[in-house]
């Protein structure tokens, strides 16, 4: 009575294979990865020192530190998210918590998830004639973040979202049953149990932001800037261009230091997301409903 | 605390707290309520009965005036709270929702701490202009608490989470958060529904003792609820009031057939 039967056995092959096919395609998945940080860490962890952080490039770029492109770097990111998440947090609040749904309501809720896949040197392209060019900030620092902001403005905006529509209809609607009104019940109840998400998104982007190079390169970023930016209308280096130049344009880098460069600037990406999941994580914890 | 006095010009009716006449409303072009005349009585509890689908919740909800928030509900009639038409356009929704609690199904306690959920209301309506101060606070949070019957469980544990109580204290502090702005009317949703055999008991009980201070109008579909725990009953049928009467007579002697039909549970 409760023999396998052939079918049964077919069915228990079939389910073996699909399994072992789905395994094999997350491994080649983890496999890239691992192997960009193995060989990152092989070829690069030697040119790491304290020099090599902190002090500025020698003999054209082939020798000294990276220092002007991490400070750079750190610059154009805070910049950019000082433009970019105040007006993406607002927007998502406009369209999560007040926007009736229709079907303007939607239309721009499909304008973001385009505007999220324009191409970063399309980007960069708008960033150079409206911001270089038409408001006049020349290539700066300002001109670079504010492209920098508008390109993640759609992850703003859809992480916030999201997370805003994680927290339960119920409670807003407790909220306004009592009087409340849509601002009271935000301020008092839908952002506290949302900021969790939201900050995972800021994070999200920072790190993605601090990768980007087509979006800088016309509009901020130099090749070769032997002093530290000192205000936002100044030119900069920035890590990813650096690496950039240094693996293509500039003759006789020894090889370490681009290798360098990229392990330098995947930490901190990497740094930033660890940051962004512990920062889930605890707020995660801290929310019970 | 006594019923909120009819402070009111033209209220025909003083023992009317609520007055609903010709009510009529679609959602869309399904008309949901039909010339809906109800008059429920000052300070007393009036149960809303019928088959799932008959309008009960409807009309609870156009009271205050949630189902609006559907966008595409239409009413016609009039609902006047004390003699005041609720439907008035000049009528300001937040003073009409602190005056008219409202109780779900399903307990919606805050996300926030017990204490802070009894003062909510306080710090979105601000009765004396201001947020109350610490010793204003822990007082009406006892008070609001004691009303309930909450406050010797709960004395100890103000900071726990509203949203970590079991589900009947969770209904019970519902109940609690509406108290400190001073409500004159309660609308409950089927409030003991969510709630196990124990819990719908000490709800039911505490409901019975707010009757006199606040006047309570009660959607269930529970019979012997209606029953135990309401003064007066109306009988709902596909958008229309069947039968209106006091409960006790409503449960021995309906006055149509419909009515005995539903109550000796043909249908529902």
């Amino acid at each position: 009575m409760f023999e396998a039967t052939a079918q049964n056995r077919s069915n228990r092959k079939v389910e073996g294979l699909f399994r072992l096919l789905f395994l094999w395609m997350t491994c080649m998945l983890i496999l890239p990865v691992a192997l960009i940080l193995g060989v990152l860490v092989y070829r690069g962890g030697p040119a790491i020192s304290w020099e090599f952080l902190f002090t500025q490039p020698l003999d054209n770029m082939t020798a000294g530190g990276i220092l002007p492109a991490l400070v750079g770097t750190v610059w154009l990111v805070v910049v950019a998210l000082i433009a970019s998440v105040p007006v993406g947090v607002a927007a998502a609040l406009y369209l999560s918590e007040y926007a009736p749904d229709n079907r303007l309501t939607r239309a721009i809720n499909l304008a973001i998830i385009n505007l999220a896949g324009v191409p970063s040197i399309v980007h960069a392209l708008f960033g150079l004639g409206a911001f270089v060019i038409f408001f006049r900030f020349g290539t700066s620092i300002l001109a670079a973040s504010l492209t920098l902001a508008v390109m993640t403005l759609p992850v703003v905006i859809v992480a916030t979202r999201e997370s805003l529509q994680t927290v339960p209809l119920a409670f807003r609607e407790a909220c306004w049953n009592m009087g409340a009104t849509r601002w009271q019940t935000i301020r008092k109840i839908v952002l506290p149990n949302a900021i969790s998400g939201i900050l995972t998104g800021v994070i999200l982007e920072v790190s993605r932001t601090s990768g980007e190079t087509a979006p800088i390169m016309f509009t901020g970023a130099a090749a070769f800037i032997p002093f530290l930016p000192q205000g936002v209308l100044d030119q900069t280096m920035a890590m990813s261009l650096h690496l950039f130049v240094i693996s293509t344009q500039v003759p006789d880098v020894p090889e370490h230091m681009p290798f360098g460069v990229a392990l330098v600037l995947i930490s901190m990406v990497l740094a930033m997301n660890g940051l962004s999941i512990a920062f889930r994580v605890y707020l995660r914890g801290r929310k019970k409903w | 605390m006594s019923v909120a006095e009819p402070a009111t010009p033209g209220a025909a009716d003083a023992s009317a707290a609520i007055l609903v006449e010709k009510l009529n409303l679609w959602y869309g072009d399904f008309q949901a309520l039909l010339d809906v005349d109800l008059r429920v009585r000052a300070g007393a509890i009036t149960s809303l009965i019928g088959p799932s689908g008959c309008g009960k919740t409807t009309l609870l909800r156009s009271i205050n005036r949630i189902n609006e928030r559907l966008g595409y509900v239409r009413t016609s009639g009039s609902i006047r709270l004390w003699g005041l038409d609720v439907l008035d356009p000049s009528v300001e929704l937040a003073q009409l929702r602190k005056q008219v609690g409202m109780v779900f199904q399903r307990p919606n306690p805050l996300p926030l701490s017990v204490r802070d959920n009894v003062l909510f209301g306080t710090r979105v309506h601000l009765p004396d202009g201001r947020p109350p101060n610490r010793a204003e606070s822990d007082r009406i949070v006892e008070e609001a608490l004691r009303e309930v019957l909450l406050w010797d469980e709960l004395k100890d544990s103000l900071d726990r989470r509203g949203t970590e109580l079991s589900l009947e204290q969770q209904q019970k502090l519902c109940i609690a958060r509406l108290l400190p702005v001073k409500p004159s009317l309660l609308l409950m949703d089927e409030p003991c529904s969510a709630l196990d055999p124990a819990g719908t008991e000490a709800v039911e009980e505490l409901i019975w003792k707010l009757r006199g201070d606040y006047t309570i109008l009660i959607v269930t579909h529970n019979m012997a609820q209606a029953r135990r725990a309401s003064e007066e009953c109306v009988f709902m049928l596909l958008g229309e009031i069947i039968e209106h009467s006091d409960t006790a007579s409503m449960f021995l002697n309906p006055a149509h057939s419909q009515t005995a039909a539903y109550i000796e549970g043909r249908y529902g």
